[in-house]
């Protein structure tokens, strides 16, 4: 029933899209936590100016599909082709490349800043108290204090949203991009043995995923020297 | 940009009709889905929670698959597989050419898999949320085991499970727009349609993602009224 030589096959060629699930899911965890930081920060001071639209941001990406997102993006923003020329950010949204990775930064940027929000609100008051009575300036305070901390305690559920976020990487198999599931796709259509196809498809992710999730036990274990295993 | 407004009203050349019949579609494999998920989850939480190896050893590689590998490629696992089996099914028959499974079936059953997985964790972490002390007074009381996990545990249980069963919900909610890969005219595969006739993507993808909004924080409201109805007349930490 399981013929290894097929395997042998499929493998070279799903491992073929592989680059490319790593660009888009490293570009948009990457953009996309530097966003969501900045929003996590930009909502601490409680001004309202910001915190509305970054409130509305944020329930808007968490409470519709990713799909809608990226057709949005790259087929309904496609209609405003001679506005976007004119502001010289056609090139931007006429790669589904780009279109992907927009799409995929803004949704984890939108459930990051939650996660890291909670994170940099856990931090106990006193400790920033204590900073403050030292003399620390509020920037000073951020960075030896606040940040390391809610860092940690953000990883987590951060690890949660950057598995997502390599499993949000398929979806740029439907706006053309060969991708391992776009490429998984074609191979079940061409050959006809989905469940091969499925089983090393899925292998390629479960491997990603468990060095993902590995890496950011060891920086959890590596940012807490002090606490003791069970 | 032509008339918006024509384009999503409910009268005729309008496209509102279909569009809330595909919310229909949209919110009904959600629930079937979900529903089935429960059942899934539920028997891959037993497996988890079991004294034996084996069923132990089952049910956590269901939960590290489907919650490892993207949602599409399980879609197109059992749309493709089962159709593949079917066609082969239809050639012996005397059928010729490849034989589709149904959208909405396959659909649910796909939500089903994937969101079984997550509701298996969901459950699991509120079995532990139970007191231990409480089988000891079902013991003391003379509940057989099945009747104190019955009648003591699951109803108590379900209590924690609610705020994590409401996630699960949105992300079924938002895996179901996948299932239009599949050709089930659901919300975003009408979003599609109308989008191509009418050439106005933007309006419509607005549109659809509009929908969803609404579905997902009315359907939310339902969770969090469960949620206060569970917990009445407890003291909450």
């Amino acid at each position: 029933m399981i013929d290894l030589a097929f395997f042998f096959e499929i493998i070279p060629a799903l491992l073929a899209g592989l680059p490319l699930t790593l660009q888009l899911a490293g570009s948009s965890i990457g953009i996309g936590f530097v966003l969501a930081l900045t929003l996590a920060l930009a909502q601490q001071g409680n001004h309202r100016i910001l915190v509305w639209p970054i409130r509305t941001f944020v329930a808007v990406f968490r409470g519709t599909p990713l799909l809608v997102q990226m057709f949005l993006i790259y087929y309904g923003l496609g209609q405003f082709r001679p506005s976007l020329q004119a502001i010289g950010l056609w090139w931007l949204f006429r790669e589904p490349y780009w279109c992907a990775i927009f799409a995929l930064s803004l949704n984890t940027a939108a459930y990051g800043s939650e996660i890291l929000r909670g994170a940099i609100q856990g931090v106990p008051r006193g400790l920033v108290e204590t900073a403050t009575a030292f003399g620390m300036s509020r920037l000073l305070t951020l960075r030896l204090v606040v940040l390391p901390l809610a860092f940690r305690q953000a990883i987590p559920g951060y690890s949660n949203e950057i598995i997502l976020m390599v499993k949000g990487t398929s979806l740029a198999s439907i706006i053309t991009l060969m991708e391992v599931t776009g490429i998984a796709q074609g191979l079940i259509s061409q050959t006809y043995r989905a469940v091969e196809v499925f089983v090393a498809a899925g292998a390629i992710y479960l491997t990603l995923n468990f060095t993902m999730i590995s890496a950011l036990n060891a920086l959890e274990a590596w940012l807490t020297p002090y606490r003791v295993r069970d | 940009m032509m008339d918006i407004v024509g384009i999503l009203t409910v009268g005729k050349g309008g496209w509102g009709v279909a569009l809330l019949l595909a919310s229909g579609v949209t919110l009904s494999l959600s629930v079937l889905g979900f529903l089935l998920g429960a059942l899934f989850g539920a028997v891959v939480a037993l497996g988890r929670l079991s004294q034996r190896r084996l069923p132990v050893w089952l049910a956590s590689t269901y939960g590290t698959v489907f919650r490892g590998v993207p949602d599409l490629l399980t879609i197109y696992l059992l749309y493709y597989g089962g159709s593949i089996a079917l066609t082969h099914v239809g050639k012996l028959m005397g059928g010729t050419g490849f034989i589709g499974l149904p959208a909405f079936a396959t659909g649910v059953f796909a939500i089903g898999v994937i969101s079984g997985a997550y509701q298996a964790e969901v459950y699991r972490g509120a079995y532990f949320a139970v007191d231990r002390g409480q089988l000891d007074a079902c013991k003391s009381l003379g509940l057989s085991g099945f009747q104190s996990q019955r009648l003591v545990v699951v109803p108590q249980l379900m209590r924690h499970a609610l705020p994590g069963l409401g996630n699960v919900w949105q992300l079924v909610l938002k895996d179901s727009a996948l299932i239009s890969v599949i050709g089930l005219v659901e919300l975003m595969r009408q979003a599609q349609i109308g989008a191509g006739s009418t050439r106005e993507p933007f309006v419509f993808y607005i549109a659809a993602g509009a929908l969803y909004f609404l579905i997902a924080a009315a359907t939310g409201t339902i969770f969090r009224w469960g949620e206060a109805r569970a917990w009445r007349g407890m003291v909450r930490t």
